[in-house]
């Protein structure tokens, strides 16, 4: 099994180091051709206008999302989550735009706000999950399709739509690997 | 229970900031630019440090109405710096909800011996280091994010390079280092036993290390994400170049695609005239910014 990390910027490494030690081969992706023959595509933690502008500028945004749309599962953490949803609030243009749901960016405040927790999310099983909000982003609204995986103060931070998985937070900056397993049986599960 | 401020959020925002380009800014407008062009934060400024050094005096903190202004015009990560030791000046950007202070040798010292104790903060730091030992005693203050010192408002690399090549050598000697050499090293280097252990033991720093202070051109850029940083800082580089679009935009790309040479060829095309620079043999010892701070 072949995973793609988008690594035009941000936490790519950490992702890369997750997935490898669950036995995942993975490929660091810059350009078009380097999609070739991935079973599945994260898109890690950034600073989601630049990790925007620098898939257009070198053309991954078309090929990522005919990818997606034929059915190879995309996992996006916080920026990538940004980049994954079709609406962003504040009338920002959307990037890839394949999740049905709308984001808030920076919504729980500026760095001084960001935080750890532990969160409730029952596909994972009873045990807690460790997450770190990083000047994060919300869901606001999700489409009919979109099953909501964890809400934190009544926000929703982790969402699934069908081969699609969204986190408002970082797995790959804890040692829980739980979240990365779930993606895997997802990407198995659409071969 | 939520906790704020903690080493896993200090340290992982700079992870995110990673194989991105940070900009020095001194306007709303250019903190647009720097945006559009693709950076992952802009570093709020009165002044960038080669108009630092042509205006001499005393450098101090930015006012906040130009850090404020810049904070409303973009959606990217603001930082801002403060003097060396400066606690107050520390806490005032804390106060405005800057996401990370720079503790900077760019500005003029407010303390020849202590350092700020940047454990008290919940903001994040990042300060800069000219070797391992000065890099490791900044994270015993509670640093959460490294740069090389280089010597900023030079549009001249070597500084930064000479950092960036000792602090990896110093690295790759620790990781071969057993229990009682360590101990030893870390005498030589004035840092901590536990630091240096931890390094063998991840076999990098346990922090985020970008390059900064001098990098003028795209090239410059790649040369040193080569070298082993993180990402770059670029403070005149930008705004003191013929177009700072362009050579913005061709920064950003440089760093991400710093091994792909035909790119960065094209990359380096047609920018215009870079920032000046200075030789480095031309400028006077008290001059040197890198020799502030220990």
């Amino acid at each position: 099994m072949k995973i793609g990390i988008l690594a035009v910027q941000g936490a790519f490494r950490e992702h890369e180091k997750i997935l490898q030690t669950l036995g995942a081969d993975t490929v660091q992706v810059r350009l078009p051709n380097q999609l070739d023959g991935c079973d599945g595509l994260v898109i890690p933690g950034g600073e989601s206008t630049a990790i925007g502008k620098l898939m257009r500028q070198y053309d991954l945004m078309d090929p990522i999302r005919d990818m997606a749309k034929s059915g190879t599962p995309v996992f996006g953490t916080c920026a990538g989550m940004i980049v994954m949803a079709n609406r962003i609030q504040g009338g920002e243009e959307s990037h890839l735009g394949v999740m049905d749901v709308e984001v808030n960016r920076n919504s729980f405040g500026r760095q001084k706000e960001s935080f750890e927790t532990d969160l409730d999310i029952p596909v994972l099983g009873p045990e807690p999950f460790p997450a770190v909000f990083i000047r994060a982003p919300h869901i606001t609204s999700v489409g009919p399709e979109v099953s909501v995986l964890c809400e934190y103060e009544g926000r929703v931070v982790a969402v699934q739509q069908d081969h699609y998985l969204a986190l408002s937070f970082h797995p790959e900056l804890t040692g829980d690997s739980r979240i990365h397993q779930h993606f895997l049986s997802m990407v198995e599960a659409s071969k | 229970m939520a906790k704020t401020g903690t080493d896993v959020v200090k340290r992982g925002m700079a992870e995110m900031q990673k194989g991105g380009v940070i900009m020095d800014v001194v306007t709303a407008e250019q903190a647009k630019i720097a945006e559009a062009a693709g950076a992952v934060a802009v570093m709020a400024l009165e002044r960038v440090p080669s108009d630092i050094r042509a205006a001499g005096g005393v450098a101090r903190m930015a006012d906040p109405t130009i850090i404020e202004a810049v904070m409303k015009a973009v959606s990217i990560p603001v930082m801002a710096k403060c003097r060396i030791g400066h606690i107050v000046e520390a806490r005032i950007l804390e106060s405005m909800g800057v996401d990370y202070i720079d503790e900077s040798e760019v500005l003029t010292p407010a303390d020849d011996k202590f350092h700020i104790n940047k454990r008290s903060y919940t903001v994040p730091f990042v300060c800069g280091a000219r070797d391992l030992g000065e890099a490791l005693r900044r994270l015993a203050e509670g640093a959460s994010m490294l740069r090389t010192k280089g010597e900023p408002g030079t549009g001249n690399i070597i500084e930064a390079v000479t950092h960036m090549r000792l602090i990896q050598a110093q690295i790759r000697k620790v990781v071969s280092m057993s229990e009682d050499e360590l101990v030893s090293e870390s005498k030589n280097l004035g840092a901590p036993v536990e630091l240096l252990r931890e390094i063998r033991d991840l076999g990098k720093l346990p922090v985020v290390n970008f390059a900064a202070g001098g990098v003028a051109t795209p090239a410059d850029a790649a040369l040193m994400m080569e070298l082993g940083a993180d990402g770059v800082f670029v403070g005149s580089g930008i705004f003191k170049s013929e177009s700072p679009e362009k050579f913005g935009r061709a920064i950003v790309q440089a760093t991400t695609h710093y091994q792909d040479y035909d790119l960065l060829a094209k990359l380096s095309k047609e920018l215009g005239e870079p920032m000046k620079g200075i030789d480095l043999n031309t400028l006077r010892p008290e001059d040197r910014m890198a020799v502030r701070g220990w």
